[in-house]
């Protein structure tokens, strides 16, 4: 561990301006992402995982607004970079999965364009090596016969192979850090363990970064080296994913124990105490 | 303020204090958009001029004086005087009566109707839905003034036909907003858990759907009114609408034609009074959009 | 106890000209909770959808309490059987207070002394007296789910379907929800038949589930198979193994194992 790590946040706050005044999302979170470590952001609904993982690639939109004491990637503050810079880094050097393949992908082009077209905004390529990565990619993410995938339509697709397509997508600029919101949630549970699988095995074999932001613990402690849990805005646990079943913190043991078990023998569920903190 | 604090109480005590505490956040919304503010003053003063027209006229909108015609305006004749020598700052006061009735009872008739067809068509779908919209397909094809002429060329000129004729050929639109709409919610969970509780075809239209269909309503109604006091103008400028001596604006630019070289003001001063009363309409209902607008509803 | 609460007989569904579910036949006692396990597509929703009268093109038999059911709502079917949707933004009207929603019911089938029986509802579903007059988006996500059982249970139905009830709400509210639901059915005596992907959740609701795959039933089983794996289909195994079934071991246990493995 020589080098720097991968990813340094120091003190990152998201606020919301409303009416009523400012709304703070993230309220001072700091963390750091080891090179190719792959490290899980748990949290609930409204905890700020989502928010961090944006405002890592500087996409908080207004009137949201972000500030960070330190936000340093592979060297380079993401902070005092400008638009433009952002731009270039965003899909080539970080990728960003998102939840729903549906909303991601343009309608009316076919895979296989929009697969290029990624590329292309990163290299310039001849056609026929843009064509040839394409379908290279496509076969990396366990699509068969990924010539008649790249011709067809983002909704002649199933769930499952559109999110393999977001992830070829992603992947295909070969970027240093991957960012995947929820990148299952939307799918069935025997394709979740295919897409994870997926994932994992191409952030391991590329020496990428890896942030899995979900809502599911068991998930995140399934596909990651190191958790942090979430919940109103703050970090309020780390650790190592194996250890996560001894994790002492209570919102985090309380957060294991209300999920039922497949051999459930409890008659009720115990319930987190909602007195103090964000109640949902 | 114990009031203010007593209506957006976020726990309300009863029904009323709910929808009061809803209407004052929305009117609140409405208050802090500086465009909005204006438009609603704007239609305030149309509003009180037509209540006050009596006292707030200096003279008869109908008197004339001919030793007094074609005056420019001065402190006598604020607005001037027409051809008769009657006082055009009157007859514009007085016209104000005019263009709201006919605002009134056009938004009276059409909305509720359009609403009504919208909402049947779209719920229903299947072929009542495809004869409903081939009807107001029928009528949304033929621009808007031809068809309001043709109505008060068959029933006779005059103030109650035009309005009868503007709202004929206003209904179509508001239909097919209100079947766009229904069309979006139809299928949702609580429409249908209506129908699970028992609730009749009927209910569900008028309790459920019309109420969502409304906000938007209003907010066309509100931007057509503009368009309304246009085509009534449209038709009082072509002797089809109001008939003198009713000091309706768009016959009153119709008689100011004649001179309008020589004596501007005659047909210029209802002509403004109609450019800011539309403007008006046309703030307001930008204003109502931003805080009716159902997207906007559903936020936290 | 003889005639079953819901019964369905070779119950094929289409929409339009696709058959969505196929021979669908399977009995859920009175007072027993069920469970339609299955993934997306599978055509679980749509039979619920199918007795509770929203879903109308189906052939076959379908009965509830002993009274075969027509192909759509009606008033006397809505006094037994009830239905609590996935979504619980997009279950309550957004312009109507709690009260309102929950009142409605009552007024429909002409039930007096609203007020004191809103009161009452609130009460049981573990809502404040508070939230009766507000609009849900005055409401989280948990609050609306509760609303929307408490709307459910209004008429004081018998039988009760519930589609994914939990799915779109966060762990530990949807342990609250689940809490709630299983309490209820103890003190009124329901039947639930239950529509979920996760089988996790089966085992604390339910006591058998039968699983859909492509439209069909392919096994119908007791909870504690979910304890043992002991599935005969293999479709169902998969499933199984896919949602962290572990023969031997707890999900936590099972969970940090296969971390080891991995690593």
């Amino acid at each position: 561990m020589t080098r720097a790590p991968l990813l340094e946040i120091e003190d990152l706050r998201v606020s919301f301006a409303t009416p009523t005044g400012p709304v703070e999302v993230v309220k001072g979170l700091s963390l750091t992402l080891g090179r190719e470590e792959r490290l899980g952001i748990v949290g609930e609904s409204g905890s700020g995982k989502s928010m961090t993982g944006r405002s890592i690639l500087r996409l908080i939109r207004a009137p949201g607004r972000q500030t960070a004491k330190t936000l340093r990637f592979d060297g380079l503050d993401l902070m005092a970079q400008g638009n433009r810079q952002m731009r270039a880094i965003r899909g080539a050097r970080i990728s960003m999965i998102m939840q729903d393949p549906k909303f991601s992908l343009h309608p009316v082009m076919t895979i296989g364009q929009q697969i290029a077209e990624a590329l292309r905004v990163h290299e310039k390529l001849p056609r026929r090596d843009l064509n040839a990565r394409v379908i290279e990619m496509l076969t990396s993410v366990r699509i068969n016969d990924p010539e008649r995938v790249a011709k067809m339509y983002p909704h002649e697709v199933s769930g499952g192979m559109g999110q393999r397509v977001m992830i070829a997508m992603m992947l295909i600029p070969r970027p240093q850090l991957l960012i995947a919101d929820e990148p299952t949630s939307a799918l069935d549970v025997s394709v979740q363990a295919q897409v994870l699988d997926l994932i994992q095995e191409l952030v391991t074999g590329n020496g990428m970064g890896l942030i899995l932001i979900s809502h599911d613990l068991n998930l995140v402690s399934r596909y990651c080296d190191r958790i942090v849990v979430m919940n109103g805005g703050e970090v309020v646990e780390t650790c190592a994913a194996r250890d996560l079943h001894e994790a002492t913190h209570p919102y985090t043991r309380g957060l294991l124990a209300a999920q039922p078990r497949m051999q459930e023998t409890r008659a009720t569920l115990p319930v987190l105490d909602r007195t103090e903190g964000a109640g949902t | 303020m114990l009031t203010r604090d007593w209506l957006l109480d976020d726990s309300p005590a009863t029904l009323m204090q709910a929808n009061l505490g809803r209407a004052w956040r929305m009117t609140t919304a409405l208050l802090r958009n500086p465009l909005a503010v204006a438009g609603l003053l704007i239609v305030l003063l149309l509003l009180a001029t037509a209540l006050f027209a009596p006292w707030i006229a200096p003279e008869s909108p109908v008197g004339q004086n001919l030793s007094a015609r074609l005056l420019p305006p001065s402190a006598a004749h604020w607005m001037g005087t027409d051809e008769l020598g009657r006082d055009i700052f009157s007859r514009v006061v007085y016209g104000a009566r005019i263009t709201l009735l006919i605002v009134a009872l056009v938004a009276v008739i059409s909305a509720p109707l359009g609403l009504i067809i919208g909402a049947v068509a779209g719920y229903f779908g299947g072929w009542i839905d495809r004869i409903l919209m081939g009807l107001t397909d029928v009528f949304l094809s033929l621009p808007k003034l031809i068809l309001a002429l043709a109505f008060v060329a068959a029933l006779g000129p005059g103030i109650e036909n035009a309005i009868i004729a503007i709202a004929i050929t206003a209904w179509p639109a508001y239909a097919r907003i209100a079947r766009a709409e229904t069309l979006t919610f139809r299928n949702s969970e609580y429409i249908q858990a209506v129908r699970l509780v028992g609730g009749s075809h009927g209910r569900i239209i008028f309790r459920h759907v019309l109420p969502l269909c409304t906000s938007s309503m209003i907010v066309r109604v509100t931007l057509d009114m503009a368009g309304i006091i246009l085509t009534a103008a449209g038709l009082g400028f072509l002797g089809l609408g109001a008939q003198p001596p009713l000091p309706e604006w768009g016959a009153m630019i119709s008689r100011g034609r004649t001179f309008i070289l020589d004596q501007w003001w005659v047909a210029t001063m209802p002509g403004f009074a109609i450019i800011l009363v539309s403007l008006g309409f046309c703030f307001l209902g930008d204003g109502l959009r931003d805080v009716l607008d159902p997207k906007q509803g559903g936020e936290k | 106890m003889s005639t079953p609460a819901i019964s369905l007989q070779d119950l094929d569904i289409s929409y339009g000209d696709t058959k969505v579910v196929r021979g669908a036949t399977f009995d859920v006692a009175r007072g027993e909770s069920f469970a339609l396990v299955g993934e997306s597509g599978s055509g679980k929703s749509t039979v619920l959808k199918a007795i509770a009268g929203l879903a109308p093109e189906w052939t076959g038999e379908i009965s509830v309490l002993g009274k075969p059911r027509g192909h759509g709502t009606d008033r006397a079917f809505s006094e037994v059987c009830q239905m609590v949707f996935q979504d619980p933004y997009a279950s309550l009207h957004p312009r109507k207070t709690v009260d309102t929603v929950l009142s409605e019911p009552l007024a429909i089938h002409g039930i007096g002394n609203r007020g004191a029986r809103v009161v009452e509802m609130l009460g049981a579903v573990g809502l404040d007296r508070r939230f009766r007059f507000r609009f849900p988006h005055q409401l989280s996500g948990g609050q609306r789910q509760r609303v929307a059982i408490a709307r459910a249970l209004m008429l004081e139905p018998q039988v009760m379907l519930l589609d994914e009830p939990t799915s779109a709400l966060d762990v530990s509210v949807q342990a609250e929800i689940l809490n709630l639901l299983k309490r209820l059915r103890r003190e009124q005596g329901l039947t639930y038949l239950m529509v979920t992907h996760n089988l996790p959740v089966v085992s604390f609701m339910c006591d058998r589930m039968a699983v859909m795959n492509k439209g069909r039933i392919v096994e119908i089983a007791p909870k504690t198979a979910l304890y043992d794996g002991s599935f005969a289909d293999p479709y169902t195994r998969d499933l199984y193994a896919a949602s962290g079934g572990n023969p031997d071991a707890d999900p936590a246990v099972a969970a940090a194992l296969k971390t080891k493995d991995t690593a």
